[in-house]
Formats: structure tokens, C-alpha cells, sequence
């Protein structure tokens, strides 16, 4: 089976502050790390390469740090880390990341099987699994569990939807999402980065495209505009009491008599 | 639309050091006498704008504008499952109509699913203007494949100016792909929505784990998909009289077949959902051992309300995942939440700020929670609790 892992790089902390008069982002400059949600998919797509042979690569699109969670990855057991990165891809929006990772993927290779973690934490849109399949034109499923069984080219998978669990069955190539605590994975190894430690990743730029218009990346390929960022509200109306525990206790009481939530004396 | 240029006849090494310092990503550097800006730039413009003025300038390019006259209606889709429709949809019926109004747009339902006729009827108290029903044995069960295909055919036949979807299990891997196969911008998760009078949606939503707003709008692309969870709007009224009408849609049946197959159904043990609670009384590191949680159960069990909790107690595994309160865990909306030993951060905030009525113990009169709050008892919560227990079973002053 070729596996391809679609990872990302975000902040390691979502500790951060908008200036709300310059509209500037505040950042303490906290360790990047790999998303959470990334490491039920790369441990699912090892888990599978265990149970029918193949090889699994890993891509993500970033500046030139984003290495870091490629590497992190091959040293949990992938085999090949790819990196997507190029200025024009600046200022992208969900659907211009999704269009420039599937342009990537496209230059990667020819897969089965695409994974992708559910979201990530900076984002948090879970936008991106989706329209990169849209954008490859394969099926989709999101909120998978598990892969059961890959037999051939079908797949069987256990998909979480709201009110119960589905056993779905499908045809690859397809991209799935991963859910969340899916499974338990792996720990980089220490042994396999001393293995690997002469591996290249390989860099893909818009140069290598089959797509080169500019315009379809970046700002310019992004349909939606962030037109400003402001601090969250504060409520400012409150009503405050301090004072002895025993007539908090009893204001406390008065208040949810007036608003109704108790009634006199017995509940 | 545009991009930046670096202006190196003005760049110098002190200017190049301002530069780099400047950017908030780390994207710009100096080297071998060339100020560079690299892949890590999020066009902000900050160099631009706060730089050495005429180092960094921005090109802008006009982009080819779309008409926005072509492009009419504000539709939900209604989000369906073996009859019913998901209670998000009542809520974006009752925001589609306040954004509907400002521009006099009328309200669309999306309803795909299969034997839709008593749905659809029902619908038509909610004041939606048409009921559009793509409705098909194909369509009885959920794969995103087929409802996309619905979704476009529905846009390229009624082109409506904005599609809300719920960000449901469903929604959330639907709109997405909806989006990209119109090339079109998505917002999920929005908390607050506005219309502008050309049409334009704005999009608020939280970012970075709620610590900022950002406001989105798509302005040159339709339709402007955006997605809103449960329980973040007010439901609709239903009225007592049905208007509107009901459409049938058809699309051919290659387009409704798929194949993913549904091999069978596991249903998911009856779980306790904090979302659907009226009252809520939730626990947060001010509570110091598991023990102490007796006294937060008892004021739970003498106002009918449901535990929650904030993430810390679930880490400490004094609590199931799904009593956890916050933007990774539940958003609630319920009529009461007293909140007990809760700083308020950010992260919580974001799951409760809809209550109706917020009523919070702190030690720290300076808690963020008193921002929210609309009852604010500074004091130890071991002491004032058990006072109003006390009350509540009926104690004398």
C-alpha cells in the first residue's frame, strides 16, 4: 500500500494577544511542534503499512522549520518526508493550502491511501481533508475511527457520525480523517533517527507545480479575506458581592430565587 | 490582491535588522546583503505598514470583480437524518432571516434526504421561503460524494449568495468539499454573523484557542459558505402558519449513486449531553480534591442541573470527556451555569459565554471570570458553598 500523511506544524502554544489598536498579533516565541491530531494519522497509516507491506510518506506545506514535524514523523517509522514551500504560497486561506497541497500531493506521487489528522490546533477548522480531496478528485471520509481491513482496493473503515458508529466500505485511491485519541501512537525512536539520519527531505516549490498561476495560490488564491482581529469581548455589566461566606451563601440564595431557577424555601 | 516587494537599493544593514526584528513570523531575513522574505510570510503587512518606509512595499493587482446582483438568497442546508432534521437547522433559519432582511433576500432551505414530504411541510413555519427537496432512496443515507453533487446542482440552479450549514458531524465534512468544488471560501465555526448592504457576509469567529476574533469576509466569490455550531444561535419561532413553498429538485441518478457503502450501523451507547442542559454547575481547579466534588453534586442534584467541568478535571480523570466545558470540549447554552472554582480562560469562555444567566465563585476578585459572570461571589468556595446549601435544603437565615 503507498500511504501519503498530511501533517502540519502549528505554534506550540495558542497563547497569544491581538493589539487591538494596531491589530497586531502578539506572539511569544514558544517551540513549534507537530499538530496533535497528525499523530493518530501517521500511527494509523504505519499500522497498516505492519499489516500489508507498502510505504508511507509524509507531507506538509510550511517554511523551511516545518522540516522539523517531517522528521519527527520519519522517526516514528514513515519513509519519505516531503515539503511543500514557496513565498507565493503567502497569505493562504484553508482553500488555497487545500488546492496547494493537492497540486503537491500530485508531484509526491500516486497514492492509495491519503491520511490526514482531524483539524488542527490554530486553526481548527477541519477544512483541509476535504477540499484536498475534493481538489484530487477522490472520495472522502472524515471522523474515521479506524481502518479495519484493505484488501485489494477496498477499504473498510469505522466512521464516527453523531448519534452512532458506521461500517463503511469504499474503493481507493481516498482520503480519510482520523479522529482524535484513535489510537495510541508510537514514539519517535531514537534508533531510527540515528537510521535515518542522512535522509534528505525533498522540497516541492510552485516551480514544480502543474499548476504554476500564482494567482490560484496565496493571497490571491485565497476566496476569503481576514479583515480584522480584535480581542475577544469583555461583559461589562456585572454585579459583584464580597463579604462574609454566610451572606454570599445567602445573596447566592436570593438570586436564584428572583430568576426563578428555585422557589421558596424547598426546592 | 497583490504582493510585496522588497525595495533592496533602500535596504541597508541597521534597516535590515529593524526588518527582521519587525515581522511577528520569523519570515524576513538579511543575507549576503538581500533582505528576503520566505515561505513562513502571512501577508499581514505589518513591514509595510510599521517598516522603514518604501523597504517593503505592496503591489496590489486588481482582480477581475465577480457580480454580486447574479448571486441572490441566503439558504441553510437542512441537515437530515431518518425523518428528521437536525435542531442546528432552526437556528440558522432564524439568523438567515435577520441577514435575509437587510438586503430584502429571500430565505432558501436545502433538504436532501429521502421521503421529505412531512419535514419539508414542517419547515415552512420557520420562515423559510422555499423549501428545496433533492429527495431519493440514494439520498437516505449520509456520503459526501452525493450530497456534494446535490449541493452543486442546487447552487448552479438557484445561485444563492450565502449557504449556512451546521458544523455537525456531517456539515463539517460536507461544507468543505462543497466549498472547494465551487473554488469558494468556507468560515467554520462562526459565532457571529453579519450582513453587509453589498451583500458581503462578515464571519466572526474565535482563533488561536479563542484568544483572538477574526473577522472574515469572502469578497469576491459566491456563494460564502460558512458553518455554525449547536446552540451558538437562538432557534426560529415556529409560527403557526405555514408559508412558503416546497420545490422538488431531480438530478440524475449517476450523480446520487455512490459507492460507499453503509455495511452496517453500531449504535453508540445513550451518552449524558451536557449541551442539552437547562441548568449547569461546573467545577474547576478551585475544587481541590475529588472528594470536594460531593458538595458541586449535591447543588446539582437539588437544582436538576448536570455536572461539567473544565478540561484540568479531565486530565485528572475525575470526569468523563463529555462533561468537559470549552472550545475543545461541549458548548453549552443553558438557561443557569454556576461555575465554581473556575478562573475563566479563554478556552472555557468560548464554551459557555452564551448562557443566559452566569453566576461564578472565585477567590480571585480579579478571576477572568468576573468578566463574564453576572453574578460575582468573591470568596472560597468551600465556605460559601455549603451556606447556600444550606438555604437550599430549606436551613433557616
Amino acid at each position: 500500500m503507498e500511504i501519503l500523511v498530511c501533517i502540519k506544524q502549528v505554534p506550540g502554544t495558542t497563547a497569544v494577544e491581538v493589539d487591538e489598536e494596531t491589530g497586531v498579533l502578539k506572539r511569544d516565541g514558544v517551540e513549534a511542534k507537530m499538530n496533535p491530531f497528525d499523530l493518530f494519522a501517521i500511527e494509523q497509516a504505519l499500522l497498516l503499512r505492519e499489516k500489508y507491506g507498502g510505504k508511507v510518506d509524509v507531507i506538509t506545506m510550511g517554511p523551511g522549520q516545518a522540516e522539523a514535524v517531517l522528521l519527527e514523523a520519519v522517526w516514528m517509522g514513515a519513509d519519505r518526508g516531503i515539503l511543500i514551500s514557496d513565498r507565493s504560497f503567502a497569505g493562504s486561506d484553508v482553500a488555497a493550502t487545500s488546492y496547494a497541497l493537492s497540486q503537491g500531493v500530485r508531484k509526491a506521487g500516486t497514492y492509495d491511501l491519503i491520511l490526514c489528522g482531524k483539524q488542527t490546533t490554530d486553526g481548527d477548522t477541519a477544512q483541509v481533508g476535504p477540499e484536498m480531496a475534493e481538489f484530487l478528485g477522490i472520495e472522502h471520509i472524515a471522523n474515521v475511527e479506524m481502518v479495519l481491513e484493505a484488501e485489494g482496493n477496498e477499504l473498510t473503515v469505522l466512521e464516527n457520525q453523531e448519534n452512532c458508529q458506521r461500517q463503511l466500505k469504499l474503493f481507493m485511491p481516498c482520503l480519510l480523517t482520523i479522529e482524535k485519541d484513535a489510537n495510541t501512537p508510537r514514539l519517535p525512536s531514537y534508533k531510527r533517527k540515528m537510521k535515518t539520519g542522512g535522509l534528505e527531505i525533498e522540497r516541492i516549490g510552485l516551480s514544480d507545480f502543474s499548476d504554476k498561476d500564482r494567482r490560484h495560490y496565496g493571497l490571491e488564491g485565497s476566496p476569503t479575506q481576514v479583515e480584522r482581529i480584535f480581542p475577544p469581548e469583555r461583559n461589562a455589566s456585572c454585579q459583584k458581592y464580597e463579604g462574609e461566606p454566610e451572606k454570599l451563601g445567602n445573596l447566592f440564595y436570593q438570586v436564584l430565587l428572583e430568576k426563578k431557577f428555585v422557589s421558596e424555601n424547598k426546592v | 490582491m497583490g504582493s510585496l516587494k522588497v525595495h533592496q537599493e533602500k535596504v541597508t544593514s541597521e534597516i535590515a535588522e529593524k526588518m527582521c526584528a519587525l515581522c511577528p513570523f520569523h519570515a524576513i531575513s538579511y543575507e549576503d546583503g538581500t533582505l528576503k522574505i520566505d515561505a513562513g510570510c502571512r501577508m499581514c503587512r505589518l513591514c509595510v505598514k510599521n517598516g522603514v518606509p518604501g523597504v517593503v512595499t505592496f503591489e496590489e493587482e486588481a482582480a477581475q470583480e465577480i457580480d454580486k446582483n447574479l448571486w441572490n438568497g441566503i439558504a441553510v442546508f437542512a441537515e437530515w437524518e431518518k425523518g428528521e432534521v437536525h435542531p442546528v437547522v432552526y437556528e440558522l433559519l432564524g439568523k438567515a432571516k435577520e441577514l435575509a432582511e437587510v438586503n430584502g433576500h429571500p430565505v432558501y432551505v436545502l433538504l436532501v434526504g429521502y421521503e421529505l414530504s412531512r419535514i419539508a411541510e414542517e419547515l415552512l413555519h420557520y420562515g423559510a421561503d422555499c423549501v428545496y427537496c433533492y429527495d431519493s432512496q440514494y439520498l437516505s443515507e449520509f456520503k459526501p460524494g452525493p450530497y456534494t453533487n446535490v449541493i452543486e446542482d442546487f447552487v448552479n440552479k438557484i445561485h444563492p449568495s450565502v449557504m449556512m450549514y451546521g458544523a455537525t458531524v456531517k456539515g463539517r465534512s460536507l461544507a468543505p468539499r462543497a466549498a472547494a468544488r465551487f473554488q469558494t471560501g468556507l468560515t467554520a465555526d462562526c459565532t457571529v454573523l453579519k450582513m453587509k448592504k453589498n451583500t458581503d457576509l462578515v464571519q466572526i469567529r474565535p482563533a488561536f484557542g479563542g484568544n483572538i476574533m477574526a473577522q472574515i469576509v469572502t469578497p469576491n466569490c459566491r456563494p460564502q459558505f460558512c458553518t455554525v455550531r449547536y446552540k451558538v444561535f437562538s432557534s426560529a419561532e415556529r409560527s403557526r402558519q405555514a408559508s412558503g413553498k416546497i420545490e422538488k429538485m431531480g438530478l440524475a441518478d449517476e450523480k446520487l449513486k455512490s459507492c460507499v457503502k453503509v455495511q452496517r450501523e453500531i449504535e453508540k451507547p445513550k451518552t449524558i449531553d451536557i449541551a442539552q442542559a437547562e441548568v449547569i454547575v461546573a467545577v474547576g481547579r478551585g475544587v481541590k480534591s475529588r472528594q470536594d466534588l460531593a458538595m458541586a453534586q449535591e447543588l446539582a442534584e437539588l437544582l436538576g442541573a448536570q455536572l461539567a467541568c473544565t478540561r484540568p478535571l479531565i486530565e485528572a480523570g475525575w470526569f468523563d470527556a463529555r462533561r468537559q466545558i470549552g472550545l475543545s470540549g461541549r458548548t453549552v447554552k443553558p438557561k443557569l451555569i454556576i461555575t465554581l472554582g473556575i478562573s475563566g480562560s479563554v478556552q472555557f469562555a468560548a464554551g459557555m459565554k452564551g448562557a443566559e444567566c452566569i453566576i461564578s465563585i472565585n477567590q480571585d476578585k480579579n478571576a477572568d471570570i468576573f468578566n463574564l459572570a453576572h453574578y460575582c461571589f468573591v470568596g472560597d468556595l468551600y465556605e460559601i458553598l455549603p451556606k447556600l446549601l444550606c438555604r437550599l435544603k430549606g436551613g433557616a437565615r
